[in-house]
């Protein structure tokens, strides 16, 4: 195949996987939709309600009927999510009635945080699980082969939230911290500056830990499987007894190979990251989306609810499509056989 | 021992010799359950899954107190330490404990609890105490294990408001363990159906379902997940919200298992024996249902072995947010709540002892489905 007809293939490959995003959105929508609607009880009941509280008085039918009309309760689902749509797609999200704010100017700054750690998550991940992975395969039945194997399935098994609380047990009998939070209290409100984002950075490793360990851990186990059946291979015995150094020979071929499946992890780690993100923050309490989706919840503060659902799953969404597309250039056999499809 | 357990793919390969006639007598069937006893991490876990279950059926019977009742006298109570050796350096084959003196610090307004060391309670096995009903049917007052009054034996302490840990953590085994196995049970009827039609039928209707649980593996699952638990009616009562949780699980869960059935079936899709059944004249159901699902059972049986720790995790986080399973109904997430903050931690660490009991589930099902995975293929050496 020459390779004018790859890049052509290529180009193909990544405008099929954009079509599809933008399909994977328009689906996003409608899940979000749905989980606006599910609640029993509508958030205009909930509102008024609150209304009457705060100020004391009885809310007149008549108000009652225009703010019906004014939110489209009275029209058929449908139209309703349609109306919903059009008003998302011009950048209105609604009011948060929890926060007493327009959503949009509120979640800017969690969002960003919460993929923040995801990402750093991401790359906590793959910088440890690959080099313990590949000692572990090579060193097979070793003490810290044995170590490493026990420490992994505990960290498969234990849920991040418990990791979490241990790791605030542990630093506050011993060392008297405070672990939670992503801030000291003196930068919480603070305008962005180089001291709070190095305030922030001493804050990050707790999180980016206790939500890596999940996937690191896994991520060994794989690695390790694949180059321990990749280390038995004919063409390694062949190497070694042409007389290629041991380590050339480990990370010329059997690492190559065995890092496939690692490269094709990123689509799944992505959203599992995010979403142990999402407990983990609510138990460090820190300042992401996670805490704020939970209480939005409790509250049936709809809106916020749904548009931070909303973001997250296309975030994500995209995560993966860039994700799938990166696998695509990085390794040649799936390019051909994607793109052969 | 580590060595021996984990060397078990090398070991597992039967040398010539011990090829007598029952190995080559022996049932597909028969062939697994050897290879699957070889692995001897898999039978440990299987004995563990055993054993907790059996907690779960009879709570009562392993539990020591009402796992309701307060306790005033013993609240935030520690763990009871057991002795074997007394204060005048005799030593007793049955263990014992003391009993503990609830004192409180003027100046932190802190419970503090001492030993009484003036009198022994030992163990007893096999003690009448609560009256109850053995797996709802049998009226005894039987429990396994107890001490003589006045001491009560608190073995993992107790919470805020004096209740048994011990026993409420054996009473929640039976909505943790549950959930796990229901969660798979209705993810696995809606995977076997939507993966058997997906893998069945091909084509267009093959791709509209990929694509379909392609984007709901692609979106986070907890966030929906807490998005779903938070929208079950507040006023539903605690078996409506058992179920209620166990169906928001399957709405994820069902997508893996739906993508297993499927790559299995477009293998035995095109098998001589489907040709055979379609050219008798047999239904599109039946052959799915009669021919394709029995012929890989096996492979069925490991991966929902392996899909029931992801439930039990999903359900303990969501009952640990107060979202999931709700009180007076416990289970261990219901049990970690009181764990949530750093001040009722730090001060009694023992509320992390329920989590223990999910660490160890989920260990043992992921190694019980490594051994199934071996044993399921007993031809593959």
């Amino acid at each position: 195949m020459s390779s004018q007809s790859k890049r052509r293939l290529m180009k193909n490959y990544v405008l099929q996987r954009l079509v599809y995003l933008v399909f994977l959105i328009w689906m996003v929508s409608i899940v979000t939709f749905i989980v606006i609607e599910l609640p029993p009880g509508d958030y205009l009941s909930t509102y008024i309600t609150r209304l009457e509280q705060n100020t004391g008085e009885q809310i007149s039918e008549e108000i009652v009927e225009r703010l019906r009309r004014q939110y489209g309760l009275d029209l058929p689902t449908y139209a309703r999510y349609f109306k919903w749509l059009g008003s998302v797609l011009q950048g209105d999200f609604g009011f948060s009635f929890g926060w007493q704010q327009p959503v949009r100017d509120i979640i800017g700054e969690r969002l960003a945080l919460t993929f923040a750690i995801a990402i750093l998550s991401a790359l906590f991940t793959y910088s440890v699980a690959i080099p313990i992975g590949i000692y572990s395969a090579t060193n097979q039945y070793s003490i810290g082969d044995y170590v490493i194997s026990i420490i992994g399935f505990i960290g498969l098994a234990i849920p991040n939230f418990m990791l979490a609380l241990i790791l605030l047990y542990i630093g506050f009998k011993q060392f008297g911290l405070n672990l939670t939070g992503l801030f000291s209290p003196e930068y919480l409100d603070a305008p962005w500056n180089w001291a709070k984002v190095g305030d922030l950075l001493l804050h990050l490793p707790i999180p980016i830990l206790v939500i890596g360990t999940g996937g690191t851990a896994g991520l060994i186990r794989v690695l390790r499987g694949t180059l321990l059946d990749e280390l038995n291979k004919q063409y390694v015995i062949t190497a070694r007894s042409k007389g290629v150094g041991e380590a050339r020979l480990l990370f010329k071929y059997p690492v190559r190979v065995a890092l496939n499946p690692i490269i094709s992890s990123l689509a799944w780690l992505f959203p599992s990251l995010v979403s142990g993100g999402t407990i983990t923050a609510i138990v460090l309490s820190l300042p992401t989306a996670g805490p704020m989706l939970l209480r939005g919840l409790v509250t049936q503060d709809t809106f916020l609810t749904a548009t931070l659902l909303m973001f997250i799953s296309i975030l994500t969404v995209i995560g993966t499509t860039v994700s799938d597309i990166l696998l695509v250039i990085v390794d040649p056999r799936i390019r051909m056989e994607r793109a052969a499809n | 021992m580590w060595r021996r357990l984990m060397a078990r793919r090398d070991k597992s390969e039967p040398n010539s010799a011990q090829f007598d006639d029952s190995y080559y007598l022996a049932s597909q069937w028969q062939l697994m359950w050897r290879k699957f006893r070889r692995h001897r991490l898999a039978m440990i876990s299987l004995l563990i899954i055993l054993f907790l279950y059996s907690i779960a059926l009879f709570a009562e019977f392993y539990s020591i107190n009402d796992h309701h009742r307060r306790h005033v006298k013993y609240a935030k109570a520690p763990p009871h330490n057991l002795y074997f050796v007394d204060e005048d350096g005799n030593f007793h084959l049955i263990p014992f404990i003391y009993d503990l003196r609830q004192e409180l610090d003027m100046d932190t307004l802190q419970r503090n609890y001492s030993e009484d060391r003036s009198q022994r309670y030992h163990l007893r096995f096999f003690v009448k105490g609560e009256p109850y009903k053995l797996l709802g049917i049998w009226e005894t007052d039987i429990h396994l294990l107890g001490v003589d009054e006045p001491a009560v034996y608190f073995p993992f302490g107790t919470d805020d408001l004096g209740r048994d840990l011990y026993s409420r953590t054996m009473h929640a085994a039976r909505i943790s363990l549950s959930i796990g196995v229901f969660g798979v049970v209705i993810s696995f009827c809606l995977g076997c159906l939507i993966g058997g039609i997906s893998g069945y039928f091909g084509g267009s209707v093959d791709l509209v379902i990929q694509r379909i649980i392609e984007f709901i593996i692609s979106i986070p699952h907890i966030p929906l997940w807490i998005a779903l638990a938070a929208a079950l009616p507040p006023q539903w009562s605690s078996i409506q919200v058992y179920f209620g949780i166990t169906i928001v699980l399957a709405t994820v869960g069902w997508t893996t298992l739906a993508r297993a059935v499927r790559g299995k079936l477009l293998e035995l899709r095109e098998a001589d024996f489907v040709m055979a059944a379609r050219i008798s004249n047999m239904g599109d159901f039946d052959i799915i249902v009669k021919h394709l699902l029995p012929s890989f059972a096996s492979f069925l049986i490991v991966v929902l072995s392996l899909s029931v720790p992801g439930m039990i995790l999903a359900e303990t986080a969501l009952s640990f947010l107060e979202i999931g399973i709700r009180p007076p109904a416990v289970s261990w997430g219901v049990l970690l709540q009181n764990a949530q903050n750093i001040r009722s931690l730090s001060q009694s660490p023992w509320l992390l002892i329920p989590g223990l009991f999910v660490i160890v589930t989920v260990l043992a099902f992921n190694f019980l489905g490594d051994g199934l995975r071996d044993a399921a293929d007993p031809y593959k050496q």
